[in-house]
């Protein structure tokens, strides 16, 4: 069944096409890939997607429910949820503090957070566990660190734990993998893999495409905004639009 | 024709009142609210240059106005340099430097008398049935020269066009070698001296009293902010649109609601466009 | 050689929240600070009992203190900064005013119905602006009041420029201060309790960044719109009081003490705890009774020293002392 499914999405910043005519379709469940290089969009297309921005033209539907021109927190409680890209985690709060918002949020208040945790209980245990699950170290100090004090690799976890703790259905991850280690995707791609299990779709844009080839059925390509190739991972990386997309790129 | 003659000198009061302030935050960011202090401490250094000290007026002129140039930048160097980058310190500190400035006169200077500063030229002219003093002339002649003037001075001199590039790409500019410092210190000694400037001429239209500045403030950040906050071409529009309605408002309302006009605007502006009329929507639209 | 090392003082009980508490000796370490607070607002009236004069500046020095914490909070818990607080006041003075002077509601009723009919009068003429971020908001609060005053003299409603006045005054001395002194300590700390709850960690990370916030299917506006609720019901609590204390509403409510001056405490004080806002306010308003001879001069002095407070980066009074009670300093070898 096709959750969710982007129309000809177009955006122009200021004369600049930065999506043009845009469409895919995401089956529930599978992991679907976005790459492109640097300024092809893929960012401006999570954007559009969860309100971020709007776009000029073009329709956005979750599970036939057209949510075009929601505002992002709507979009958020019917339970699509993204990372960003620079992070923004809650700088002056504790890292388990960071979870206690989304599982305050009226998403997690109804279903309960992750796993239904936290709905009427404690959420700052569930957060601990949330955080646990993700690679922070439940024995150590470090989920009760302040976010500013915390360096990028538990960062960028801290945003897909965001996403996590509410409980979502769909999960944008806007590269999650940039800037972390070998060893710490290693501890992530099993993640995502218990996530796909549990039933969550997940959208990945991501620059490491050898560790994104790895989790993802289908992937598509984007480059000046337009969508070049779409297909099995091993065939996206074939086709000759994208392989020049990527020339003299050394990801390939 | 009366509507139009007064809108129009009204409009160009309100556009070389605003300018300073509209000139300092393109180039520096920095939303100077002591600019109404300026240029009431302008009128009241001049007023003690000619009545105490007894200097010729064009030379209290001038030592007045660069005085204030002098001050603005002193107020950069010494005070708002340690905030830049700090929106909220920024506006806090040049408020209560202003304020104390404003505060300062009203207790130490201008009290009692009635404090006015002589016109340039008595007697008026007839123009279309509208009879205008020379005043009011000298001041559209003004505000027009002194548009021209920085136009001129943007394209063609090195320090002008370093003011452009650093109002339109603040980051790429420094990358260039161009002292953010130095530009805003500069800026902020001629946006002071702007106030200064408009205070001179226009003063002597009126008695100098206190709560100008604080309408001076008011009037500049109505105008900067309905034309977009930095956007010169906006000054110009802005004072346009609220001179004529206030000019209108007074014909057919009553000349207490001119500041209810300019503070609506504002208000009504910021709800609909908080970028302004001219705005290039820099400051809202954060990348995500 | 030697340097200096800071310690910290005692105990366990600072791991945020956890409290370990074993001893007495403890527990006063803890609550000290607090009880005496407490403490000396309870006992100010009976000591300067024969001072009246003073007693009525106590008034006055809390009525800050609220509208103080109103600004730290707005501005340090959510990330509004509101340079209008005298709209606050002006408006639940008003609303005060009209209650118990045009519409004969007793005393007892027209405080607290005030402070909430105030409270939504504010919030709804906010509400428009609470999607403006930075500047914006704080220009936009700071023309709030002088348009409302504006708006007075130029209808001539409200009794214009001459305002209200015929307005039933606060029952006997001590109680008149024990009113202020009783909401002013539950609102600190009640509001101290409110942000550490879930709700209060929402607003600051609206403060941090509200990008996340919606990303988390909060409605961004909502969270802003209850703040600002809360911020004005202190305010306009505090123009209520006000105005029964002067028995007479009028256009000086919006003036511009009530907006710089809580503003200057909460810089002075040290911004972002609340209890910084009730400090600064304590030596700011006394300072100015002092000062009253010098007339308009006193703003000057003010504006002088939050300009210095701000240019310095001062972390704030409050700051100071908690630190030097928190830890202690030593010299060890080096
Ligand atoms: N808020 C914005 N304003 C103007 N241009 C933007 C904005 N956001 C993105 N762009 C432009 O749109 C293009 C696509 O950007 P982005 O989606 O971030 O690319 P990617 O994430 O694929 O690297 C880039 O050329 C970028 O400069
Ligand atoms: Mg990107």
């Amino acid at each position: 069944m096709i959750i969710l499914s982007a129309e000809n999405i177009s955006k122009t910043f200021k004369g600049l096409k930065a999506l043009d005519s845009v469409s895919f379709q995401v089956e529930e469940g599978e992991v679907y890939g976005i790459i492109g290089p640097n300024g092809s969009g893929k960012t401006t297309l999570i954007n559009c997607i969860t309100g971020f921005i709007r776009h000029e033209k073009g329709k956005v539907f979750f599970r036939d429910k057209n949510i075009t021109k929601l505002p992002p927190h709507k979009i958020a409680r019917m339970g699509i949820t993204r990372t960003f890209q620079i992070m923004r985690p809650y700088f002056s709060l504790p890292a388990y503090k960071n979870l206690v918002i989304p599982l305050w949020g009226p998403r997690a208040r109804k279903l309960g957070g992750w796993r239904g945790g936290g709905k009427h209980g404690d959420r700052d245990t569930v957060a601990i566990d949330i955080l646990e699950e993700i690679g922070f170290e439940r024995d150590s100090r470090v989920p009760y660190k302040l976010a500013s004090t915390l360096p990028t690799g538990y960062l960028k976890r801290l945003e897909l734990a965001r996403c996590i703790a509410m409980r979502p259905e769909v999960i944008l991850c806007d590269e999650i993998f940039s800037g972390l280690s070998v060893g710490e995707i290693g501890g992530l791609i099993p993640l995502l893999e218990k996530l796909k299990l549990e039933g969550v779709t997940i959208i990945m844009v991501e620059h490491r495409l050898r560790e994104l080839f790895k989790v993802a059925d289908r992937v598509m390509a984007l480059q000046f905004g337009e969508k070049i190739a779409e297909g099995k991972p091993y065939d996206v990386i074939e086709d000759s639009r994208v392989r020049e997309a990527y020339l003299g790129s050394d990801e390939v | 024709m009366d509507i139009l003659v007064y809108g129009t000198i009204n409009s160009i009061i309100l556009a070389l009142m605003s300018l300073g302030f509209t000139l300092v935050y393109s180039i520096s960011r920095l939303p100077n609210f002591a600019h109404g202090a300026l240029y009431i401490a302008t009128g009241y250094t001049v007023w003690m240059l000619l009545n105490s000290l007894e200097l010729s007026y064009p030379l209290a002129i001038l030592i007045g106005i660069l005085g204030t140039a002098a001050s603005g930048a002193l107020i950069y160097r010494f005070a708002l340099i340690r905030v830049r980058g700090m929106e909220i310190s920024e506006v806090i500190a040049s408020y209560a430097i202003g304020l104390a400035i404003i505060e300062g006169l009203r207790w130490g200077g201008l009290r009692g008398s009635t404090f006015t500063l002589p016109s340039f030229m008595s007697g008026s002219i007839t123009f279309f049935d509208v009879s205008i003093d020379y005043q009011r002339l000298i001041i559209m002649v003004t505000g027009f020269a002194v548009f021209v003037m920085l136009y001129l001075f943007t394209r063609f001199t090195k320090t002008g066009l370093a003011f452009r590039g650093i109002a339109q790409d603040e980051r790429a500019s420094m990358m260039l070698g161009i002292d953010s410092d130095f530009t805003a210190i500069l800026s902020l000694a001629i946006g002071s001296g702007l106030a200064g400037l408009s205070a001179v001429i226009l003063l002597p239209l009126g008695n100098i009293v206190v709560e100008t500045g604080y309408n001076v403030l008011i009037f500049s950040i109505a105008v900067s902010i309905i034309g977009g906050l930095g956007s010169w071409s906006g000054v110009v529009v802005a004072s346009f649109i609220i001179g004529f309605a206030q000019i209108l408002t007074e014909v057919f309302l009553s000349s207490h609601y001119q500041m209810v006009v300019a503070l609506l605007a504002i208000i009504v502006t910021l709800l609909i466009k908080p970028s302004g009329i001219m705005g290039k929507q820099k400051e809202l639209e954060e990348r995500v | 050689m030697k340097r200096s090392e800071r310690v910290d003082r005692g105990i366990n009980v600072r791991s945020e929240g956890i409290y370990a508490i074993s001893s007495l000796k403890e527990i006063l370490y803890l609550a000290g600070p607090r009880m005496a607070l407490v403490l000396i607002l309870f006992l100010l009236p009976v000591v300067l009992d024969s001072v009246p004069y003073w007693k009525r500046v106590v008034n006055i020095m809390l009525v800050y203190s609220l509208l103080a914490i109103s600004f730290d909070f707005l501005a340090n818990y959510v990330g509004l900064v509101c340079l209008g607080c005298s709209f606050f006041v002006g408006v639940g003075g008003y609303t005060s005013a009209i209650l118990n002077s045009y519409l004969h509601v007793p005393i007892y009723l027209s405080i607290p119905l005030a402070s909430v009919l105030g409270a939504v009068i504010c919030t709804l003429l906010l509400l428009p602006c609470l999607w403006l971020r930075g500047v914006y908001f704080a220009i936009i609060t700071l023309m709030y009041p002088l348009l409302l005053t504006r708006v007075i003299e130029a209808l001539n409603i409200f009794g214009g420029t001459n305002g209200i006045s015929g307005i039933e005054s606060l029952p006997g001395n001590d109680l008149e201060n024990y009113i202020i002194i009783v909401v002013m300590l539950a609102i600190l700390f009640g509001l101290r309790r409110f942000v550490n709850q879930d709700i209060g960690l929402v607003m600051r990370g609206v403060k941090d960044n509200d990008q996340s916030i919606r990303a988390s299917g909060i409605n961004v506006t909502w969270i802003k719109t209850q703040a600002v609720f809360i911020a004005s019901l202190i305010g306009c609590f505090a123009g209520s009081y006000l105005v029964h204390l002067y028995i007479w509403a009028g256009l000086s409510l919006f003036a511009l003490d009530f907006s710089i001056i809580p503003i200057a405490a909460v810089t002075i004080g040290g911004s972002g705890f609340l209890i910084g806002a009730v400090v600064g306010s304590f030596i700011l308003v006394p300072l100015s009774e002092f000062l009253r001879f010098f007339g308009s001069f006193r703003i000057v002095i003010y504006c002088v020293v939050l300009t210095l407070f701000i240019v310095f980066k001062s972390e704030g009074i409050m700051m100071y002392i908690s630190r030097r009670y928190h830890q202690f300093e030593r010299w060890v070898d080096v």
